[in-house]
């Protein structure tokens, strides 16, 4: 990559680099599922990762959450080597994720949903919980207050005693945004969030992107498919293909760019002038 | 203080003495007699046992067969530290208690060291803690044991007989329900990490080693007392429906309090989706391995009190063939029900092994065999739910908060 991408504003530049990510290599068996991906991104920057289906976007997740551990290469966040952490470890210092395929705790209610993200920060102990005592009361209840304000932000308030798994599509995307954002990361990765949803839905979530981006101070990191998401609303991209990065850039460049059009239409073999 | 307790509470608590009280008096006037007071007796034990198993399978969804190993386990701990005590030999007190404590303290110092190192294998993690066990045992046995026996002896042997009797009694049961739990510790480590079948077959595979064991502990285990596979006698009839009640109730107070708590919920939650919860930053493999110790330990606990009722325990009993009994439980009465599975465990003991064992003509009590399996069949085929489903009693149910009012964008402003 020759530098970083043309037309950042300078401010953005000089801030400091959340996640840093080196040669990272991905073999599966003898399937080369990333090779040699880097990525750069600094704090409160909001960035798509794109490529055609099975280039390896989801990998790159699953690397840099813990899921897979990586062949070769680095992860840093926050100055902080990630590779060998277990997932947990890694989202309690700051990364959280959402899936390509909705994964809730279906059958747990709205409220639970978030209240489990809070765990790491219950505040009492095992024993505390068998004995009922103040402690405990308290910070049930503060726990409760909290995620309460927190459904409220997203409009869920009002269905926090539903079924997770009840809810319609577009809220349970809201919800795993929410509960992905429960844990308090700095760094959101989010899979693919407007999968299977409508033109409207769509609009509501870049809306909603904004929005969480701002409120708590993200870097954000999205891997989508459909052109307008992340036309619109990334500041700039980083194209896959089989593993590799084909194209760095903002959106427009990205656009015009012939090794993302072959990549994703096809190499133009018969000149039809 | 009163006022703040909520009308829930307040029904089960006194739902429960007057239980508590009503077989008290029936029991004392004798209106039951020996045999239902066993079948109350097995029936809270089995009932106990089968909460462990909800905690392990229908709550954190982890199939298992182990339990009857750890009852087991516990049946035969506690009674050897009784049966030791009877005959004069306080070893069994001594050994069995600071065993334990010196293996959990050991286990906090290990857990602490082994946090600093990333990366560690599951088998690296299993050696250490199964090393540090037979360390705390083996000092116990060869360090603590020539200072603490005579000591305990003496100590216990000042009391009246009544006394030190109940105070020998809770600590067999400590003690059973102790060992069960190290145990499932130590097996849970690397097991839990297989998924949920496999598990399954390999807690099978438990109960059927602790059973083969059981079957030679005069032999190749160091306790000729046990008598192998001729079945141990003499363990003292302690057992009584104070002691039964209270374990009962604090195993239930113990499961509800930890289902309603933070842990609780993270325990529903690698049910619900194991990778889901491990990426919202859950600890998943502590989330298996706790309720599996708890569950064991409740399983221990019944051990206990099952082997000082009925004074006897044979290898037999603990068969894996018997170890699917809490499991047709659990599903008959509803995974992820305790309610169900408290109603559904006395049911089932009061049935097979109560009305249909004194009622059906003689000769014809194996077929109490051919009856239960036709009902399961059916209930499958009519409610695979189980009867309660997941319903609870008020008290046991997780609370709903209550729905705030509808706040404003503005006022939502100011909460940030």
């Amino acid at each position: 990559m020759k530098g970083r991408p043309k037309g950042l504003a300078p401010e953005v530049e000089a801030r400091p680099a959340v996640l840093k990510v080196r040669g990272l290599t991905q073999f599966f068996g003898n399937l080369r599922a990333v090779y040699d991906f880097n990525l750069t991104l600094h704090e409160g920057e909001l960035v798509g990762l794109i490529g055609p289906n099975g280039a390896g976007k989801t990998t790159v997740f699953n690397l840099i959450t813990g899921v897979y551990h990586p062949t070769e290469g680095s992860i840093h966040f926050q100055g902080v080597d990630l590779v060998g952490l277990p997932s947990y470890e890694i989202i309690q210092m700051g990364i959280a994720r959402t899936f390509q395929n909705i994964r809730l705790f279906s059958d747990l209610t709205v409220l639970d949903n978030v209240l489990i993200a809070y765990h790491p920060h219950a505040g009492y102990s095992l024993l505390d919980s068998f004995l009922r005592n103040k402690r405990f009361q308290q910070k049930e209840a503060e726990m409760m207050a909290q995620a309460q304000d927190f459904l409220a932000i997203f409009g869920l308030d009002q269905r926090q005693n539903d079924i997770a798994g009840s809810l319609p599509y577009g809220l349970q995307r809201r919800l795993e945004i929410a509960r992905a954002l429960a844990t308090r990361p700095q760094l959101l990765i989010l899979d693919e969030p407007a999968a299977g949803m409508n033109p409207q839905e769509i609009d509501q979530l870049m809306e909603l992107i904004h929005f969480i981006r701002d409120r708590f101070n993200l870097t954000i990191l999205l891997v989508e498919h459909r052109m307008r998401l992340v036309m619109n609303i990334c500041e700039w991209m980083t194209v896959v293909d089989f593993g590799e990065v084909i194209a760095r850039g903002q959106p427009a460049e990205v656009q015009n760019n012939g090794q993302v059009i072959e990549a994703y239409l096809g190499r133009q073999t018969v000149d039809l002038k | 203080m009163l006022n703040r307790l909520k009308s829930s509470t307040g029904y089960f608590v006194l739902g429960s003495l007057a239980i508590f009280l009503v077989v008290q008096i029936l029991l004392s006037t004798e209106i039951l007699n020996n045999f239902w007071r066993g079948i109350i007796f097995w029936g809270a034990a089995i009932t106990m046992v089968t909460l462990g198993l909800n905690l392990i399978f229908g709550f954190n969804g982890q199939f298992s067969l182990g339990q009857y190993g750890f009852y087991a386990i516990g049946a035969y701990g506690a009674a050897d530290v009784t049966y030791r005590w009877v005959h004069d030999d306080p070893s069994g007190i001594v050994v069995v208690l600071s065993g334990i404590l010196l293996s959990l303290l050991l286990y906090a110092l290990v857990s602490t060291f082994l946090r600093r190192f990333h990366g560690i294998t599951v088998m690296t993690k299993f050696s250490a803690y199964l090393l540090v066990t037979i360390l705390a045992f083996w000092l116990a046995v060869q360090l603590l044991l020539p200072v603490l026996g005579p000591v305990t002896g003496t100590l216990l042997g000042a009391l009246p007989e009544v006394v030190s009797q109940q105070i020998v009694f809770f600590i067999a049961l400590v003690g059973g329900a102790g060992l069960a739990g190290i145990t499932s510790f130590l097996f849970g480590i690397p097991v839990l990490e297989l998924g949920s079948d496999y598990f399954g077959i390999a807690t099978l595979g438990f109960t059927i080693i602790i059973k083969v064991l059981l079957d030679n502990t005069d032999t190749i285990l160091p306790f000729p007392e046990m008598k192998g596979a001729r079945g141990m006698i003499g363990i003292p009839q302690w057992t009584t429906w104070p002691w039964v009640f209270g374990t009962f109730m604090f195993v239930v107070m113990v499961m509800r309090n930890l289902l309603h708590s933070s842990s609780g919920r993270t325990i529903l939650a690698v049910r619900e989706d194991e990778r889901a919860a491990e990426l919202v930053g859950i600890d998943v493999n502590w989330a298996k391995i706790l309720p599996f110790v708890m569950g064991s330990i409740f399983a221990g606990l019944a051990g206990g009190i099952r082997a000082h009722d009925m004074a006897f325990l044979h290898p037999q009993s603990f068969n894996f063939i018997q170890s699917f009994n809490p499991l047709i439980i659990v599903v008959f009465g509803g995974l992820g029900s305790m309610t169900g599975t408290i109603l559904t465990g006395f049911i089932w003991i009061f049935l097979l092994e109560g009305l249909l064992r004194l009622y059906l003509p003689p000769g014809f009590e194996t077929w109490r065999f051919v009856v239960y399996p036709l009902i399961l069949l059916l209930m499958m085929l009519l409610r695979p739910e189980g009867l309660f489903e997941k319903y609870e009693l008020p008290f046991l149910r997780r609370p709903l908060l209550p729905l705030r009012k509808k706040v404003t964008p503005k006022e939502l402003e100011e909460v940030a």
